[in-house]
């Protein structure tokens, strides 16, 4: 079928911020979309509040409108671009949720919009469980057993029918969120009470448990001509209990027949015709009865999903790419495989390889939480990893995913605590690879194992072999008791340099020396779509330990951009969308770009986006043998984030081109001695500080300073591990506690600027002009890590001269660290005083941001500097002026770890960003917080509760919220403040003091926002309770005066102008 | 299910043109010859080795990890292994199913099939890619090169090569299976037939609908499994059997198998088709894999053979007639030929009765036909899958529809 020309004008939603359960694959598939649509010949209007993805940038489509994704604010984007159609499956599940409000409001029928990729119908169909189980039972398919309530008494009666143990799930949330298994009564009614709660529809699913069965995901596609084909089947390592993007899964699956998988695939393609998704991609999830075989569909999500990413990464095959096609009457068969071009994409991807995704979790940043996991998502990142056999790639993911371990144990870095290690196995948690291991190794059945954790036997004995290697290797004596064999034989088992030489007593360099010199190298071959029936165009490799090598590199220019790895807080999506930009830019020089690797959900490792792709961990070893291979120009170290510059000494000292800022002085600004002599010398004063390797140390250095000081580790992203302390015995205990996170290297100790304010600047410089790109004025006082911190551009409230002296000091700095590309630096300004806090000279996290406010490409720029071009060739001479008000607030994670308080601090935490862009501060705050998902009330109740020493600096906020016609709450020490100051307050007790008490207040929705701020630096028990309470209720909540203060000016604007919506083009027109 | 660890034993694999792969040994010990082909299916391995179309033929799987499921009693395709020997890139040495009763070393062990494992089996598919199919030798016991190609040297391949003798049963035989499955996917409800059972020449039972003649040139259970299903009695007689043979068990309609080799090699079962075109124009006659390319030559066709074949579960086939696409699974060396006119439509050389009915999307080979005045059909490729998907099934349907078409206007002309 050709294409349809009644269609013009296309709307695609994005899926806004990055948060756990929605991250950057939903970039990924919306940057497709919106090219494939536009080659397609068709305007996009892209509406997502994300700046730091690919697919906001003003190039990606027609117009982009970095709006919050909420139904008003769409309505008003429909009204004026009056699309032709909405394109509702690319934005995730906020997307797919919007697009059924719009249409359930009438907005769509209103304005002539036609919904496209998933109907109404269908996306109902999908999503009720119950409409879901009725449309199952009618093609004759299982399901598991349960059904819906919206009352506790109805969730008791269906318990009661189907028994325990059982798992409740709240409708329309997520990634899961609320979910929970409970094995006895009292925990049952508990997870179902809370449930309910949760779903917006105040329904609960309550349904038998399957926990421990086999669970597998199909990936379909279907055209408008009923064209149905599998792109890739999934088998979740981890059984049914552990949410699939929690889960180690595999591809293709493992450990079916063919019977049983055809029977899968047969069920796949009932499913997707009576669900009645006309084109595009849709996941198909199953649970296997590891005994009966007995099958049941789990669910099906009408849109490309994370899954969908994976497995267009997995195979060669662009899900989203098609899916895009296919909504605008396109058939598979219409439309040419990218990477065999020759023939059509209306084919099963089949491939020669396994692939491993693990994900990446953060409990460490919540230490409050439990390291369990369950049905509830919790992890922030993956990794990917190709292998010739499940083994190379467990342990290639395993390297990949930068904690440390450079594969299955055997690094080094073994855990210690091996205690109840039955226990460890059966509780699924994030460890659990290793404590396999460690079972394994200290004898225990396979068996066992496999009956313990549920997990199947094939993947249990496929470890087991990699431990017997291990055992092998460790009893090699000398250079010459490791034969080339078994040197072989470890390499083809995955695993490193680093865990080889471990095992034999030599450094990773020396293994790697003696491994060349027996000339055991990887060979890189080609993800192709088709095993290798067919040539394939598309230079996506891997590496393995094979015969045959299929890189052949070109004789072109070309330089290699190594990734940020794996999402993790601290560390995501800002840093893929800089390395992104550098492939554009090379490709706009004439260069060829080389992307490296291992994040699935990624634009970078898109193979359409750099001319070639190594989807490879970022490591010494794997980078260092892709260099060798390319033997390119330059490698880029200065966008990935962390991962890559750790990566810029040893691959220095390796000979490794690194282009751009050297790693000399990369390394000069993170070391403080050194640095602290260099900003002494340039006259820029700093917070005092000292440099600690013991306890000892650092206490002498706080005396020296005085407190409060702030500690951290060197060499950490994200703040990890960052903490203010006020006095020695909290000092003591953090030096224990931080000496391993630091890993041997030095705790830096900085005097504390309380109460300063902070800026961010980033600039760029090509060794001999420095071009300010942004500043921008932190929301949050200092103390408040800036990943978290709401901020502003241009600054409000600091004086011109100010401005000046950080101009000049950004300048200076970056001519003395010889900065080639880009610079971030951050100070603080208290009393008029300005201080340098910290110097990044690369991409910082707010480059997308500041690229996204002033208009120009910072990342891209300073790509092309880093290949030799001048400032003054590329035009980009003088600070952007704006006239537009651009505000950044941060998204947290704390709905998804339920013990967890909601208090920011030196240590970051937010998953992902949104912005707020218009004319007036007001406004664009408004808009940032309603895209947070804190939408500010224009009328009704906010309570108040405010520590002693913030009430007189709140007082004028407070009177303009009465002045505004709210009513307010108070408790007792701040009403008797507020009312001493005249302004009219209702009382309501602190937790523990009487009901109804505040949290009471809150759960029966009576309040519309909350302040509250907290007394010290450690949060008291009714307060967390109180900040729980708003989160759960989704009320929006501020914790800081300053963000008050903005909260308020926000309520005002959105009461006395109107909010409009503006195209991101035209703020540069 | 654990199994005591395999030996690994030395094995190489020599392909005629002099690329030598070194690994080590899967299955039996001892040699084997044949045509080195590669199967790019993910799942179906013990369906694979039990297909009678790989008779002489070397399979190399491309997916590397290949044996975790085992083998069981159910999923086989014929009474024995055929392929002539098997390349995997790794076997598992542990399996997981609960219907596995074997591991893939030990059936292979069995049955006496000489394998070849831990070699770069992407290496050997591109190079078959790049040089087409070639004859090879999997060795476990000798390691001379010079020895080895001589041995490859007097091999004669399979181009004109009648390989259908190999495979083709000696006596007829009624298919029977255990139970009346629900579907032909409910592989656990029923067990195969068993062959070399004497023909039963009159009907049985009140279910039978149909019978249909089954000319085996390496006919797979799941094509009977299927007939069954649809509640068909299938008479299947050797490809020797002549016109009158066939003729004599009065079918409703004649199936013409799959099989391995070249049709060229075959002219006699050609011959009986011939006759049956010529003498029974009234007939159903439909054909798969082998069976349609002797079709095609019996009604004056021809064939050639492919570079390197088309072996797996994922080949687009269109329907030409509905534009709907199904995705096939394969195992043939040799097609049909045919061309596009400027008009665009496709039609089988030197066969104006034919028209072009299904075409392969990946390299535009004939991939079925049908007679345009009679109830002959056939196709390329296998619907009956076993491996790989069911979307092929519904041509089983029509040709039980033309049978029931040509029954129901013999019951209105003799009204």
């Amino acid at each position: 079928m050709p294409k349809r020309t009644d269609l013009k004008k296309i709307m695609i939603i994005g899926s806004g911020p990055i948060v756990i359960g929605q991250a950057c694959e939903f970039d990924y598939s919306g940057t497709q979309a919106c090219k494939a649509l536009r080659e397609e010949g068709y305007q996009v209007v892209l509406v997502n509040n994300n700046p730091a993805t690919i697919m906001t940038d003003p190039e990606m489509a027609e117009r982009v409108y970095l709006e919050p994704l909420v139904p008003e604010v769409v309505a008003k984007i429909i009204e004026k671009e009056r699309p032709d159609a909405l394109l509702s499956t690319m934005g995730g599940q906020t997307g797919l949720n919007l697009s059924v409000k719009l249409a359930e409001s009438g907005v769509l029928d209103k304005y002539g919009v036609e919904l496209i990729g998933a109907k109404l119908e269908a996306i109902r169909k999908a999503e009720e469980r119950e409409l879901f189980g009725e449309s199952m039972r009618r093609i004759g398919l299982d399901v598991v057993r349960g059904s819906y309530a919206t009352d506790l008494k109805g969730a008791r009666r269906i318990v009661e029918e189907i028994g325990l143990p059982a798992i409740i799930r709240p409708s329309f949330t997520l990634g899961g969120t609320g979910g929970g298994l409970a094995e006895d009564m009292d925990q049952f009614l508990e997870a179902a009470e809370t449930g309910l709660k949760l779903s917006p529809i105040s329904k609960i699913l309550v349904e038998e448990s399957v926990l421990g069965w086999k669970e597998y995901e199909l990936e379909v596609m279907r055209d408008l001509k009923d064209n149905v084909v599998i792109i890739c089947s999934i088998e979740n390592f981890d059984p049914m209990g552990v949410h699939t993007g929690d889960s180690i899964t595999v591809a293709p699956a493992q450990t079916l027949t063919d019977k049983e998988y055809h029977r899968m695939r047969d069920a796949s393609l009932a499913v997707i015709r009576e669900i009645g998704v006309e084109t595009g991609g849709s996941n198909i999830q199953f649970a296997v009865h590891p005994r009966t075989g007995r099958m049941v569909i789990i669910e099906m999500n009408p849109r490309v999903s994370r899954s969908s990413a994976l497995a267009s990464k997995a195979t060669g095959f662009p899900i989203a790419k098609m899916a895009a096609k296919l909504s605008v009457g396109l058939t598979l068969d219409e439309i040419p495989n990218d990477i065999t071009r020759k023939t059509p994409a209306c084919f099963e991807p089949t491939i020669d390889y396994v692939v491993t995704k693990i994900p990446r979790f953060t409990f460490d940043k919540f230490p409050d939480t439990d390291d369990l996991l369950t049905i509830q998502m919790k992890s922030v990142g993956e990794v990917m990893a190709i292998g010739r056999s499940f083994k190379e790639s467990l342990q290639k993911a395993l390297r990949s995913l930068e904690t440390n371990r450079y594969g299955l144990g055997a690094d080094g870095r073994e855990i210690t605590d091996l205690e109840n290690l039955e226990d460890k196995l059966k509780r699924p948690n994030s460890q659990r690879l290793f404590y396999i291991r460690h079972a394994l190794k200290s004898g225990m059945d396979e068996d066992l194992i496999s009956e313990i954790t549920y997990i199947d036997p094939w993947f249990i004995s496929q470890i087991k072999e990699i431990v017997e290697m291990e055992d092998r290797l460790v009893k090699v004596k000398s250079q010459i008791g490791l034969t080339t064999d078994l040197l072989r034989s470890a390499k083809r088992l995955g695993f490193s340099d680093r865990q080889i030489g471990h095992l034999c007593k030599m450094d990773e360099i020396e293994l790697r020396k003696l491994r060349k010199g027996r000339g055991i190298q990887p060979v890189f071959k080609q993800v192709d779509t088709c095993a290798g029936e067919f040539e394939a165009h598309t230079p996506y490799l891997y590496s393995t330990y094979e015969d045959e090598d299929e890189a052949l590199p070109t004789r072109r220019r070309k330089v290699v951009i190594l990734g940020s790895g794996p999402n993790r807080i601290g560390q995501g999506i800002e840093f893929d969308y800089c390395c992104v930009q550098a492939a554009f830019a090379l490709h706009e020089e004439g260069y060829e770009s080389i992307m490296v690797n291992s994040n699935p959900e990624t634009v970078s490792t898109d193979y359409d986006i750099s001319d070639r792709l190594y989807f490879e961990p970022l490591t010494l070893e794997d980078v260092l043998n892709i260099v060798e291979r390319e033997k390119p120009e330059g490698v880029i170290v200065q966008f990935g984030g962390q991962t890559p510059l750790k990566l810029a000494i040893p691959l220095h000292n390796q000979g490794v081109p690194i282009i751009g800022t050297s790693p000399e002085k990369i390394d000069l600004a993170e070391d403080r001695e050194r640095f602290g002599k260099l900003l002494h010398e340039l006259k820029i004063d700093h917070p005092e500080y000292g440099i600690a390797y013991n306890e000892k140390e650092a206490l002498a250095i706080a005396a020296k300073i005085g407190y409060p000081v702030l500690v951290r580790p060197s060499y950490v992203l994200g703040g990890q591990s960052m903490a203010i302390v006020y006095d020695d015995s909290v000092l003591k205990n953090y030096m224990k506690t931080a000496i391993d996170a630091s890993l041997g290297k030095a705790i830096l100790v900085d005097k504390f600027l309380e109460k300063a304010s902070e800026v961010d600047v980033d600039a760029i410089s090509d060794g001999s002009r420095v071009v300010v790109g942004g500043i921008m004025q932190h929301i949050e006082r200092a103390g408040i890590h800036s990943g978290d911190s709401a901020c502003v551009m241009p600054p409000l409230e600091i004086p011109p001269e100010l401005m000046d002296r950080m101009r000049e000091a950004t300048r200076k700095l970056a001519l003395a660290l010889e900065v080639k590309g880009l610079i971030n630096i951050q100070y603080a300004i208290r009393n008029n005083d300005l201080f340098v806090l910290e110097v990044n000279p690369r991409a910082s996290r707010t480059v997308p941001y500041v690229s996204k406010t002033i208009g120009v490409s910072l990342a891209r720029l300073a790509a092309k500097v880093m290949i030799g071009r001048t400032l003054d060739e590329l035009g980009f001479t003088e600070e952007p002026e704006i006239k537009h008000i651009s505000v950044k607030e941060s998204v947290l994670p704390f709905v998804k770890f339920p013990h967890v308080d909601t208090l920011l601090g030196p240590e970051m935490k937010s998953t992902g960003e949104v912005i707020g862009l218009d004319r007036s501060y007001g406004i664009s705050m408004a808009k940032a917080q309603m895209s947070a998902g804190n939408s500010l009330p224009t009328s009704g109740a906010v309570a108040v509760s405010l520590a002693d020493k913030d009430k007189h600096h709140l007082l004028l906020t407070i009177r303009k919220l009465e002045q505004l016609g709210f009513r307010l709450y108070a408790t007792t020490g701040t009403r008797s403040f507020l009312t001493g100051h005249s302004i009219k307050c209702e009382p309501v007790f602190k937790v523990g003091e009487g009901t109804p008490n505040i949290v009471d207040l809150i759960r029966e929705n009576r309040v519309d926002m909350l302040i509250n701020t907290p007394i010290g630096e450690k949060s008291q028990y009714d307060a967390k309770a109180m900040r729980r309470a708003a989160l759960t209720q989704g009320i929006p909540y501020v914790t800081t005066t300053s963000g008050a203060l903005a909260a308020v000016e926000g309520i005002e604007a959105l009461l006395k102008e109107e909010l409009t919506v503006t195209p991101l083009q035209e703020y540069f027109k | 299910m654990t199994k005591p660890k395999r030996q690994s034993r030395r094995a190489v694999l020599v392909i005629e043109d002099g690329r030598t792969f070194q690994g080590t040994s899967l299955g039996a010990t001892g040699e084997t010859v044949g045509e080195v082909v590669f199967n790019t299916g993910m799942t179906g391995y013990q369906e694979i080795l039990g297909d009678p179309s790989y008779d002489g033929q070397i399979v190399a799987m491309t997916y590397p990890h290949i044996g975790n499921t085992g083998v069981n009693a159910t999923d086989i395709e014929s009474d024995r292994i055929r392929v002539a020997g098997f390349v995997v890139r790794e076997c598992s040495g542990r399996y997981s199913s609960w219907r596995a009763t074997h591991s893939l070393d030990e059936y292979l062990k069995e049955q006496g099939i000489v394998g070849i494992e831990g070699i770069d089996t992407r290496a050997l598919t591109l190079h078959i890619r790049e040089k087409g199919a070639k004859k090879g030798i999997i060795s476990t016991v000798d390691f001379n090169y010079e020895s080895l190609m001589n041995k490859l040297f007097k091999y004669p391949g399979l181009v004109g090569q009648d390989l259908v003798k190999n495979v083709t049963v000696r006596k007829s035989y009624i298919f029977r299976p255990g139970t009346e499955p629900e579907s032909p996917a409910d592989y656990y409800t029923y067990t195969p037939g068993r062959p070399e059972q004497e023909a039963d020449t009159g009907p049985e039972g009140q279910e039978n609908k149909h019978y249909i003649v089954a000319v085996d040139c390496g006919i797979k259970y799941n094509i009977m499994r299927i007939f069954s299903y649809f509640k068909c009695t299938v008479i299947v007689v050797p490809a020797t059997y002549s016109y009158a043979e066939i003729l004599s068990l009065n079918p409703d309609g004649v199936f013409l198998s799959n099989g391995p080799g070249d049709p060229q090699g075959v002219p006699y079962v050609v011959q009986t088709v011939r006759e049956l075109l010529e003498h029974q124009p009234e007939l159903p006659i439909f054909g798969i894999c082998l069976g349609h390319q002797i079709q095609a030559l019996a009604l004056g066709g021809r064939t050639y053979k492919l570079k390197f074949g088309h072996r797996g579960a994922n080949h687009p086939v269109m329907d030409l007639a509905t534009g709907k696409i199904e995705i096939t699974t394969q195992s043939h060396g040799f097609a049909v030929e045919g061309f596009q006119d400027e008009s665009g439509t496709w039609h089988i050389t030197d066969c104006d009765e034919l028209e072009v009915t299904h075409l392969n999307l990946n390299d535009n080979t004939i991939e079925g036909f049908r007679h345009k005045t009679r109830p002959v059909f056939s196709v390329q490729y296998h619907p009956e899958s076993s491996p790989g998907p069911h979307d092929s099934w519904y041509l089983f349907r029509r040709f039980i529809e033309l049978i029931e078409q040509r029954k129901t206007a013999a019951v209105g002309s003799t009204a």
